[in-house]
């Protein structure tokens, strides 16, 4: 054993931990959940709710679990008699000035409450018919509810606006069980992270009006997904009800963005579900755009570019996969006149409390994945070269105004990869439609050069494919001894073969935490 | 002197001395009646000298729990290099003691002159008084007798013309009880809410502001000077053979005695010599029924055991209870238990802090229980109930606010169940009261 660890037998599981590790972290490292709520490993622990508490031999008091480090040879009961009656107590003290409004309420089925009560807790109640506390409902900010009666006081959401948003408008105002979490009457909760509190919140006192009663959470299929609203690259649960996407939030990543996500990023996401989609290929027949099948759109395809020979310039959304990007990179070949991802941008806005965490003003998740592939990003030079392009590919780009009026003013003819309807001009040949990124798997390359995987969320509408499913079937048709890649794992495999930093690396070793493969800054 | 009424022949007055006697409220006042030579000889010593003095003297802490004061002045570091702080913790709120307003409002020159010897001996230029908000009269003659202290080179850069800085700064305190647990303390120094905070870590190791820091109690701090200007041989020697609670010890009475008020016993007196003797025993015709020795916290004692009790720390645990901070509530057979015992507890409701979940709810659950039985709706089950919360809200928490609401319940119904069944069989008219 290292100096700098004990050893200790939680539940009669021996572990050895870190000196100073405190007994809940210790406990999760022996598979014991000790229940708790005013705990969260992304901030300050003040030890109020004392329902951690556990019992550990010699000590004269039950200890709470949460700031209580663990020492050399103790041996810690969770789940003994005293303990689980310390904490039967504390469920019954929270209960019973609780609404049990459980069928209105939206952290029904996610409530940490509902959860402890049903492990620990007793099964009647002996408060009698005491009339329980009552506080209207708050508007605390432009999406936060504050629902008083079902708060348990956990101060969660203080602590998070005071250390780590470092925005103190909560604070616990009043005493005894008159107490409530009060705001500051001058300000409302709209930090541009305060959402955070909805998810800290262990039960369904601070809520999100954007997700009021839109589903009930054992309706939900929760995919893992990365944040695609800036380079921070958050890790985040993207959760579907019936294939729309109803909800999204932080999924713990400590070396990205802990336990949070902006609410940019958690309010980004109604395009998701946006219903006019293309759905079909289209191909040009005269004066109008015909639907067809793959076959013949990607044949299309395929000769469109051999026509135009280097003459090609190819513009891409930065919220294009690895795969995407890579593939269609070798699709259109080195010799292009451009490859160029479009990099919108906005202020950054910091997470004061967590190091490098905040919404980047690169508002797009893969722009450093594309320089990676050697995509410019000098969106100015790119369309410059429209007018000596005899080919344009539009890969995932809005069109807006001044991208048709250089698109009008080239000649060029040109081929679309597209997630929306568009009343598409003359110059369109070809419009493939696009999977987008929840309906697909893939990776994204985040600010520092982290690679991480998202999960297709729900499916393509009609016949949309993914970007690097396209590339791959049209690049394939070039040549006979070529093979179309058939998944994005095998799509990234090849995407890593090219590029030094990726060699080696495979969505399997990924897993879901990611992986940095070049130093912050060199793809930033 | 003596306030409000003489001094006894057997009280030893040493703090009380001048209670009463107001121009002992000046510097000069205070230097003519001996004050201040403490402090200039004090100066003059190494600190290790003063805390191995009072650590010899034996006193301990007059605020509730006990501690050894010189052992506590121990724990500071030495040539850390960092601020220390010294706190007098003069919120005093604990339902039935009154003692530390007297010091203040008779002797504020004693309590200056221990915090400023204090202050020197655990190495803290300094002072902080933090003194209950609702103490206007202690607070402006504290306020005039810092003023003059510091005009009269008492307290400043050159306390008492030495090469030391020592300053005092008077905090006023807005009305919580929660306030006088010393961590909920400063944090409200610190401009916080009042709330407790978790140990460790120890006011010694991070006290206010972070730094090193030790509070301790008025009457712990006016003693003092006592002892060094007699000796810690002297104090030790105040007590009744008993060598761990040595000094004198004000006792705040208040209720169903004929003369309530401060009186200053030698550690070891008989309870019942204080409250039959020095206070006049109780109203005519009535008998004593239950005492409750050491301030609102602490379990009640029935006629039987007060009867028996000696007032000193070991004494009173003995007899079933804590001398506390020295408040002693006494109950003739008038008393209405049950209400008196609901009212404790209305008090602790209104006072917790809210963090703590037991605490924050079980004091006001409590609270509704006693009022259901004195309102006759009562059964004997509430009596479990009450004793189930009790034990659930005890030992649990971050400060033992909610083990002192659970105290004077649970010795209460042991002691005097019959009251309690009273209500519940509707031998008694049902009381009204809100919660
Ligand atoms: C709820 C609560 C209230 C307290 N109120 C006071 C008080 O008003 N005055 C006081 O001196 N100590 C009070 N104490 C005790 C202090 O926390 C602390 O023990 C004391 O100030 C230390 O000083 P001493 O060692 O000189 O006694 C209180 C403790 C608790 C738990
Ligand atoms: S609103 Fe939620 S997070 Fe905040 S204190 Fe109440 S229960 Fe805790
Ligand atoms: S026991 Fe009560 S008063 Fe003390 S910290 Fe907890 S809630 Fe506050
Ligand atoms: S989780 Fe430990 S006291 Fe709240």
């Amino acid at each position: 054993m290292s100096t700098d660890c004990v050893s200790v037998t939680i539940d009669g599981c021996t572990i050895e931990v870190p000196k100073g590790t405190t007994i809940i972290e210790a406990a999760k490292q022996a598979g014991v959940l000790v229940p708790h709520y005013c705990y969260h490993p992304s901030l300050p622990s003040p030890a109020v709710c004392r329902m951690c508490l556990v019992e550990v031999e010699k000590a004269p008091k039950l200890l709470p679990a949460c700031v209580t480090a663990v020492a050399d040879g103790q041996v810690v009961h969770v789940h003994s008699p005293s303990a689980e009656k310390a904490r039967e107590s504390v469920l019954e003290f929270l209960l019973i000035n609780h609404p049990l409004d459980c069928p209105i309420c939206d952290q029904a089925g996610e409530c940490e409450l509902q959860d402890y009560v049903f492990y620990e807790g007793r099964s009647g109640t002996r408060y009698g018919d005491y009339p329980k506390r009552f506080n209207p409902v708050e508007v605390f900010g432009p999406d936060v509810l504050y629902v008083p009666n079902r708060c348990i006081l956990c101060t969660r959401c203080v602590r998070f606006m005071d250390s780590v948003a470092d925005a103190p408008v909560l604070n616990v105002s009043e005493r005894g069980d008159r107490a409530f979490i009060g705001i500051d009457p001058d300000h409302a909760l709209d930090h541009p992270w305060a959402g955070n509190v909805v998810d800290l919140c262990p039960v369904g006192s601070l809520i999100s009006q954007d997700f009021l009663h839109k589903a009930r959470a054992w309706d939900l299929d929760t995919t893992a997904s990365i944040c695609s609203g800036c380079s921070q690259g958050c890790n985040v649960m993207i959760d579907t009800r019936d294939d729309v996407v109803v909800r999204i939030r932080p999924r713990a990543n400590l070396e990205v963005n802990r336990h949070f996500m902006c609410d940019h990023g958690r309010m980004h996401y109604r395009w998701m579900n946006r219903g006019d989609r293309t759905e079909a290929p289209l191909v040009r027949e005269g004066d109008r755009l015909r639907a067809t099948d793959w076959e013949t759109a990607l044949e299309h395809l395929a000769k469109s570019l051999g026509d135009a020979g280097p003459d090609v310039v190819l513009l891409a959304s930065a919220n294009v996969s690895t795969e995407g990007l890579g593939l269609l990179k070798r699709l259109v070949g080195d010799t292009a006149l451009a490859t160029t991802v479009l990099v919108p941008s906005g202020p950054e806005e910091p997470l004061v409390g967590i190091p490098d965490l905040a919404l980047r003003a690169e508002r797009v998740a893969n722009a450093s994945g594309a320089r990676l592939l050697g995509y410019d990003t000098d969106w100015k030079a790119a369309t410059g070269n429209l007018s000596r392009a005899k080919r344009v590919v539009l890969v995932d780009l809005p069109l807006d105004a001044e991208l048709q009026r250089l698109l009008d003013e080239s000649h060029a003819r040109v081929v679309v990869l597209g997630t929306v309807d568009e009343s598409w001009s003359e110059a369109v040949d070809l419009v493939l439609p696009m999977s987008s990124l929840v309906e697909e798997d893939g990776t994204f390359i985040n600010r520092d050069g982290r690679v991480q995987r998202f999960q297709a969320a729900k499916g393509a509408p009609g016949m949309a494919r993914p970007a690097w499913w396209v590339a791959a079937a049209a690049w394939a048709r070039h040549a006979p001894d070529r093979t179309a890649e058939e998944t994005a794992a095998e799509a990234f495999l090849t995407v890593a073969s090219q590029v030094p930093s990726l060699d080696g690396i495979t969505h399997g070793t990924l897993g879901f935490g990611g992986r940095r493969v070049v130093a912050a800054g060199a793809v930033g | 002197m003596g306030y409000p009424h003489p001094i006894h022949s057997s009280e030893t007055p040493v703090l009380s001395t001048h209670f009463g006697d107001a121009p002992a409220r000046t510097v000069a006042g205070w230097q003519e009646r001996g004050g201040y030579a403490a402090l200039k000889a004090a100066l003059a010593m190494a600190p290790t000298e003063i805390i191995d003095t009072v650590k010899a003297s034996g006193l301990r802490g007059r605020g509730g729990a006990g501690f050894p004061t010189g052992l506590k002045w121990s724990f500071m570091p030495t040539g850390d290099g960092k601020p220390h702080y010294l706190v007098c913790n003069a919120d005093e709120s604990e339902p039935g003691t009154f003692k530390d307003r007297e010091i203040m409002r008779w002797t504020p020159h004693a309590l200056i002159e221990g915090c400023a010897i204090a202050s020197y001996a655990i190495g803290a230029e300094q002072c902080y008084i933090y003194i209950r908000g609702e103490f206007t009269e202690p607070w402006s003659i504290m306020e005039a007798a810092v003023a003059e202290a510091y005009a009269e080179g008492v307290l400043g850069d050159h306390a008492m013309g030495s090469k030391h800085r020592i300053d005092m700064v008077l905090h006023r305190g807005a009305g919580a009880y929660i306030c006088g647990e010393e961590t909920a303390l400063m944090n409200s120094l610190e401009g916080k809410r009042g709330n407790p905070r978790i140990k460790p870590p120890f006011p010694a190791q991070a006290g206010l502001f972070g730094r090193p820091t030790t509070i301790n109690n008025v009457e712990t701090l006016a003693a003092v000077p006592h002892i060094l200007t007699r000796g810690a041989e002297w104090y030790a020697g105040l007590c009744a053979g008993n060598k761990k609670s040595t000094g004198t010890k004000l006792i705040s009475v208040c209720g169903h005695v004929m003369k309530p008020g401060n009186y200053e016993l030698t550690m070891g007196t008989a309870m019942s010599e204080l409250i039959f003797d020095m206070c006049g025993g109780m109203r005519p015709g009535r008998t004593l029924k239950a005492v409750i020795p050491g301030g609102s916290s602490v379990p009640i004692l029935n006629a039987a055991e007060a009867d028996t009790c000696i007032l000193d720390y070991e004494g009173v645990v003995e007899a079933g209870s804590m001398l506390g901070s020295g408040g002693m509530i006494v109950m003739d057979d008038s008393t209405d238990m049950v209400y008196e015992i609901y009212r404790l507890a209305k008090f602790y409701a209104h006072e917790s802090c809210a963090q703590c979940t037991q605490c924050r709810e079980g004091t006001a659950w409590t609270t509704k229980i006693l009022a259901r039985i004195l309102a006759g709706k009562g059964t004997v089950e509430d009596l479990d109930l009450l004793l189930d919360l009790a034990d659930n809200m005890t030992g649990k928490t971050i400060c033992v606010l909610s083990d002192s609401c659970a105290a004077p319940v649970v010795s209460g119904i042991k002691k005097f169940r019959n009251e309690f069944d009273d209500y519940l069989t509707a031998k008694k008219a049902p009381v009204l009261v809100g919660i």
